[in-house]
């Protein structure tokens, strides 16, 4: 019987949490750097160079990139060969709490939406569980700030919208957003599924690593342009104008009812923290 | 860049333009969604604010607990529109000036000009570089709400960008 130790998960989703928020990804620096190569506006050079010095201080003094330290959000995928005695969802929690107490991050979970009383722990996080083939646990953790959340939206497209539909809906959304996600943003769309399942596409598109394409090729050119035309629309960082308004647009697609376009856009801010770690089952 | 001395009186205040990039040193105070709700309570039961709003400035953050030996934890803007249906009733009450991120309403522009408030953005996301501009976070109300509860910042050279104006400026409507 192969299984990990409920500590050892605990142990990882601690570290996880505290690398995410202190530690953003070199990829995402790097393209910082390049739309600030190619950036005209001086006002939008000037915030973007705040950002990558943000991440440098972050980085070099263990200060969290933003207040905002976010919902847990992980997502597990589980391999047929590993046992359990003991619930999986538990030792997550309990990693989570761990390191939003031990990595003095901020504590921004209400217990209920109507009367809001703080968890103080930071708990409980948002689990995506998936059964998958094999011995190994994939973990994937982002602590996903409030602002970019809430400018996140969900519609029903009749299928005769099509792509155009898709374009009105991602600029409509992303106007709208203006200044109050952070940008500049990175886009995940998830188009088919269905309710529920387009929100998750597009929260799954915001995990995958920033320089990546779609594998279905109406996918890839999707994204390059719903990119290009979020760009044009000149919001700029921080809503102040400019040419970099989104650094990435993932699309993420699924099959659909005959009756039924859903699509979900789920806008991640510049600081695009993100962890991931892989654990294998011991024999026991 | 305009180098602004709290407590800023109402002169300096309304020589504000929209896109006046600001250094803020001396004191401002923190609140957020919990804050302001308690805060407007206050005036429906006519108890004191947490502090005293004539030409003081209110930031809109939660920062991160600081760690021991740092003043405060990370503390950057968050999203002003939330606050919207509370700084209108605090605006007659004396709250003139204010600090977040993004863009407010119409009835929260129209309730500005009318008060000569101005209202000003830091950069979002930049949490660690502005947590070095704070020399000093005093506890002062509403200890309950964690991170949303009043903080009294000391500042030195917190760097702002005025974003609305008293006189109707928004530097969000762009002619490009």
């Amino acid at each position: 019987m192969l299984m990990i130790k409920k500590a050892k998960i605990t142990e990882t989703i601690r570290t996880m949490v505290m690398d995410a928020n202190y530690f953003l990804d070199p990829s995402v620096t790097r393209s910082f750097h390049d739309y600030q190569k190619k950036e005209r506006s001086q006002l939008a050079r000037n915030v973007l160079q705040a950002i990558i010095d943000n991440e440098t201080l972050a980085r070099t003094e263990h200060i969290p990139l933003c207040q905002d330290t976010g919902i847990a959000v992980v997502f597990v995928e589980v391999g047929n060969l590993l046992h359990f005695d003991y619930a999986l969802e538990e030792a997550i929690q309990e990693g989570v709490r761990q390191g939003y107490h031990d990595g003095f991050l901020r504590k921004s979970i209400v217990k209920h939406p109507l009367r809001r009383e703080n968890t103080q722990d930071n708990t409980p996080a948002v689990i995506h569980v998936k059964l998958t083939m094999g011995d190994e646990l994939k973990i994937h953790f982002a602590p996903k700030g409030g602002g970019s959340e809430n400018m996140s939206r969900l519609l029903m497209l009749s299928p005769s919208a099509g792509e155009e539909g898709i374009r009105e809906f991602v600029a409509k959304a992303v106007v709208e957003a203006g200044g109050r996600p952070c940008p500049p943003i990175i886009v995940g769309l998830g188009i088919g599924g269905n309710f529920e399942k387009a929100a998750l596409l597009a929260k799954e598109a915001i995990f995958r690593p920033i320089d990546d394409h779609a594998s279905d090729p109406d996918d890839a050119r999707l994204e390059q342009e719903l990119l290009d035309m979020i760009n044009a629309l000149h919001v700029g960082p921080m809503a102040l104008g400019g040419d970099t308004t989104c650094l990435a647009v993932k699309v993420n697609s699924h099959p659909c009812h005959i009756a039924s376009l859903p699509v979900a856009i789920n806008i991640q801010c510049h600081a695009a923290r993100k962890s991931h770690a892989t654990l294998k089952g011991e024999s026991q | 860049m305009i180098h602004i001395t709290t407590p800023m009186d109402e002169g300096t205040r309304l020589s504000l333009r929209t896109g006046d990039e600001v250094l803020i040193s001396g004191t401002i105070y923190t609140g957020r969604d919990a804050a302001h709700k308690r805060m407007v309570h206050s005036i429906e039961h006519q108890e004191p604010f947490p502090f005293p709003l004539k030409d003081q400035i209110i930031y809109y953050v939660g920062p991160t607990p600081a760690r021991p030996g740092q003043p405060i934890g990370s503390c950057g803007p968050t999203s002003s529109y939330r606050m919207d249906p509370y700084s209108i009733q605090l605006m007659p009450k004396g709250l003139k000036i204010m600090i977040g991120k993004g863009d407010r309403g119409e009835a929260f522009k129209q309730a500005l000009i009318q008060e000569k408030a101005v209202y000003l953005i830091a950069i979002g996301g930049i949490g660690a570089l502005l947590s070095k501009r704070v020399t000093q976070a005093k506890l002062i109300s509403y200890p309950d709400l964690l991170s949303e509860a009043v903080y009294e910042l000391t500042v030195e050279d917190f760097p702002a960008i005025v974003a609305y104006d008293s006189i109707g400026g928004d530097i969000f409507q762009r002619k490009d």
